[in-house]
């Protein structure tokens, strides 16, 4: 299947590994991936601010960007939600039926990866081997926008080496957000010291999730303890195998390197 | 310009088109009729809200009756079947009785006109067995006496059989509060006992 | 008085009641942050309800379908508000009541006040209601010299205390047991000095309090929690028998009703009341319901008014987005399952409708201008939608509100500029690389300048990446 990738701004920016290792994935899964190269942001951030005047020039740019692709993926509950739930409000907002409704095709040719991998592909087992304690995040938008439900679950479950544990109070708003973490910075860390507590209680090495979002924000507290507590992106995780291929270009998700940062 | 002018004035101005758009609505929820009341879930519903519940034959209503407040006053609403009263009770009929007198007493005894299974709800509508709505909030105890045949299974159910036009008061257990820490606690203004005497 | 816009709609007058507060909500939520007892009281309180609710939610095969019916008929309420007010007065009226209109807050508070004078009281009891905090009946009251006793056990804590609601549902949800004993031995006139912090010795305690209060007062003011246009019928849902007494012992009933109260018909309560108390106090029913039509010979007060009151109802209206935040039904489920409302409590909205539902609908009411900050208090999660018993789609409100607030001039130059980049492939590659030596660069500063300051106070940002996605993907 040729499948177009939407690889979002921030991952793009700044978690090209977890971008990097859904290219690998699919590619391993034998599918072709396309990167269309005029695509920037979906606005999202725009939208959920409060500027959709600003945000519709982003929406006409990735529905003419992905307008041409069968089937489009992402490594983002978010961005996705925001494709499949906002951008057609969007552009009814601005009073262009024919963009609203073009979004909506596209819209329904997108899926975040593990819709895709399991409701499109039909797999669960992609034969990836992750030696690690690992505790799954099931962020707002992937969980109650999207209703991925279990899919991350039953991949990670399948994934060779892999200890899973489930994290207390999984279901609670990591305190991200968006702008809300600084127009609300206080609000915002109060939730955040919550999900880490329970990120903690696991003895987990390693927290995952389909947002580089919600990692960036829970990685960049978990750092600040030093809490020797990672952040990795489910692609990530399904991308390595034996032959240590992981997301990032170093092979780092087997043997991983001591970081100060926050997702790797 | 009037007040209810200005508002529904407003108001059209709001909705702005000249004519609105109907809304249908799907009634695929469980309405009327659709289920059978089972007594059981009743008397378990009624048990989780800490009302005590008696089930008898009509004959035993007295016997149950005095059971709870035997040598006691109860206020008894004019309609009530004679013969569901004990001896060993005082009987204060309400004919039109003072606030004070109706709160000095130490019980209630009424009908029903309805039952709701699903939730433990008896309702009250105000009839010759039940009376006035003030006898069944002011005394302590309040025994309520059902027939089986009244207690339906949902609360559509119920609303189908009721009048809008009688002043209702739907009761599910004792009176209860859980304004402090969100703890439920029976007993605060209402009474604090509440027994029902199931007919079979 | 907005007068001079005329058969507009018009939102709320300031300087009367409770729908703003005094500071933005980032700056009373940092100060509740830091407040131990209440987070402690809240964490337990909300945690408690959720388990509550969410087990008899889980009893009923069809809730789903009666969530969706609720949104219907409130979505068809809203279209025909105008001739089902009408027809819901003249169904008062025909079963003896009488009907008052009140444009707004001042409106309303001078119609009670009025009314309480001719029946020639200086004393009112009142049902817990969210409406007459709402247009600060209470303060109007006493500046006339009559007095209101609140007698919902949570709003006789908070009165007592001095205090103010925080919550819909469960006004004192603030405090705590031992602090609810230590206002009610220094407030309750005649309280046992031996008072303990039990729940039931407190209820107790209320119960003997108010009793002379229920037995000689001669005027009640109550909310609605429904009113059928179809029949005239009102309805409250409430628990303690408070309610039961200020509507059948005083002579004379004053109900004061926001005007999106008002359902179409009889039928359309079986939804509402099994919607309301499943999702409201987690109970399958709520131990006391009463409903009556107009007034009944022989059988509690013999006059009946009803306030409808607008005080920016119309002006919600007016937004068809917006306006699904009059469908809400008071439940409160939307303030418990929210992470943000759970943390800050109902204090720091300054609005007297806190939480999810009071983010949508106090700044609607009020203006956006007015309550600029609440849009922004939500970390959009979602847990509100999937809570509430008539599907009210907050978090699209949200987005939508926000969209309509005055914004920071900075901000909205900052986010133009970002748009623009990011609608231009190549500057937006460039703006990538400058970041990423921005950051190089001063990798050793862990700080961001404000307002992005907030972020760095609590968390790490992450390491640049040796190069971007489409560098990687160009460089293959």
């Amino acid at each position: 299947m040729r499948v177009a990738l939407f690889v979002t701004c921030l991952a793009d920016t700044l978690f090209p590994q977890a971008a990097m290792a859904t290219v690998r994935l699919l590619e391993r899964l034998g599918h072709e991936v396309v990167f269309p190269e005029g695509q920037t942001c979906c606005g999202q951030m725009h939208i959920n601010t409060g500027y959709p005047h600003d945000a519709l020039r982003l929406v006409r740019r990735h529905v003419r960007v992905f307008a041409p692709y069968d089937v489009v993926v992402a490594p983002s509950g978010s961005c996705v939600g925001s494709v499949r739930h906002q951008h057609a409000t969007v552009a009814r907002g601005a009073g262009d039926e024919r963009l609203a409704s073009r979004a909506e095709d596209v819209a329904a040719r997108t899926y975040e990866l593990s819709e895709f991998l399991v409701d499109v592909l039909g797999v669960t087992d992609v034969g990836a081997y992750y030696p690690h304690r690992v505790t799954y995040h099931p962020t707002c938008h992937s969980l109650r926008m999207l209703r991925v439900g279990d899919r991350p679950l039953r991949l990670l479950r399948a994934v060779r080496g892999l200890d899973l544990v489930e994290l207390p109070q999984a279901e609670q708003c990591c305190g991200f957000g968006g702008t809300f973490a600084v127009k609300n910075a206080d609000t915002s860390t109060a939730m955040l010291a919550d999900k880490m507590r329970h990120v903690l209680a696991t003895g987990a090495d390693v927290c995952t999730a389909g947002d580089a979002s919600c990692l960036m924000h829970i990685g960049g507290g978990l750092s600040r303890l030093r809490a020797g507590v990672r952040t990795v992106h489910l692609a990530e995780i399904l991308a390595s195998t034996e032959a240590g291929v992981a997301g990032t270009p170093d092979g780092g998700a087997v043997a991983p390197a001591p970081t100060t940062g926050g997702t790797r | 310009m009037t007040a209810r002018e200005l508002i529904l004035g407003r108001l059209r101005a709001a909705l702005g088109g000249p004519e609105p758009v109907p809304v249908e609505v799907a009634r695929d929820y469980r309405g009327a009729g659709s289920v059978a009341a089972d007594l059981d879930v009743f008397v378990g519903r009624l048990t989780d809200y800490r009302a005590t519940v008696h089930r008898c034959v009509d004959a035993d209503v007295a016997r149950t009756v005095g059971g709870v407040l035997g040598g006691r006053q109860i206020v008894v609403p004019p309609g009530l079947p004679g013969h569901w009263l004990p001896d060993s009770v005082t009987v204060v009929p309400d004919d039109d009785l003072g606030v004070e007198r109706i709160a000095a007493a130490d019980g209630v005894v009424t009908g029903a006109a309805v039952a709701v299974a699903e939730t433990g709800t008896i309702v009250l509508d105000a009839g010759p067995d039940q009376g006035r709505r003030l006898i069944t909030l002011l005394p302590d105890v309040h025994v309520c006496v059902l027939r089986a045949d009244q207690v339906v299974a949902t609360v559509p159910d119920a609303l189908a059989r009721v009048d809008p036009h009688r002043p209702l008061t739907w009761i599910s257990g004792p009176s209860a509060t859980s304004d402090i820490e969100l703890s439920r606690v029976e007993g605060v203004h209402g009474p604090r006992n509440l027994h029902v005497v199931l007919v079979l | 008085m907005t007068r001079s816009f005329l058969g507009m709609p018009a939102t709320a007058p300031p300087g009367v009641g409770h729908l703003r507060g005094s500071e933005p909500f980032p700056v009373a939520a940092r100060r509740a942050l830091s407040d131990a007892q209440l987070r402690r009281n809240l964490g337990h309180a909300t945690a408690t309800i959720r388990s509550r609710s969410a087990a008899v939610v889980g009893e009923v095969p069809d809730w789903p379908q009666l969530r969706a019916a609720g949104r219907a008929i409130k979505t068809d309420t809203m279209a025909r508000l105008p001739e089902l007010l009408e027809q819901l007065e003249a169904a008062v009226a025909a079963a003896g009541g009488t009907v008052h209109w009140a444009a707004d807050a001042v409106e309303a508070n001078r119609i009670v006040t009025d009314l309480v004078r001719a029946a020639g009281a200086d004393r009112v009891m009142k049902v817990k209601s969210m409406v007459t905090q709402e247009i600060g009946l209470n303060e109007a009251l006493l500046s006339a010299g009559i007095e209101p006793v609140e007698t919902d056990l949570a709003e006789l804590i908070v009165q007592l205390g001095d205090d103010r609601p925080s919550h819909i549902l469960v006004p004192a949800i603030h405090r705590n047991r031992a602090e609810i004993r230590e206002i009610f031995l220094r407030a309750m006139p005649g309280v046992d000095p031996a008072l303990t912090d039990e729940p039931a010795a407190l209820a107790a305690a209320a119960r003997r309090h108010l009793r002379q209060t229920f037995l000689s007062t001669r005027v009640a003011v109550s909310g609605a929690n429904f009113a059928v246009a179809e029949t005239g019928t009102l309805a409250v849902v409430e628990s303690e028998g408070n309610g039961r007494m200020c509507l059948t012992l005083p002579e004379t009933l004053i109900t004061v009703m926001g005007i999106e109260k008002v359902i179409p018909t009889w039928r359309d309560l079986e939804v509402f009341l099994q919607l309301l108390p499943r999702a409201s106090t987690g109970e399958r029913m709520n131990p006391y319901t009463s409903m009556w039509t107009g007034v009944t010979p022989g059988d509690g007060p013999q006059t009946f008014h009803l306030v409808l009151l607008d005080n920016g109802r119309s002006a919600v209206l007016a937004d068809p987005v917006g306006r699904q935040a009059l469908h809400c039904i008071r439940c409160s489920a939307c303030l418990n399952v929210c992470p943000v409302y759970e943390r800050t409590g109902g204090h720091a909205y300054g609005s007297v409708y806190p939480g999810p539902i009071g983010a949508v609908l106090s700044p609607q009411l009020t203006g956006v201008e007015d309550n600029a900050s609440l849009p922004y208090a939500s970390s959009l999660c979602g847990a509100c939608y999937d809570a509430c018993p008539v599907m009210i789609d907050i978090p699209s409100i949200l987005v939508h509100l926000r969209g309509r607030v005055p914004h920071p001039k900075a901000e909205a130059a900052a986010m133009a500029a970002a748009a623009y980049t990011m609608d231009h492939p190549a500057l937006y590659a460039a703006a990538q690389r400058a970041a990423r030596l921005g950051r190089l660069a001063g990798r050793r500063g862990r700080g961001l300048p404000p307002p992005l300051s907030g972020w760095t106070a609590s968390r790490d940002l992450p390491e640049p990446p040796p190069q971007t996605f489409r560098q990687w993907w160009a460089e293959r």
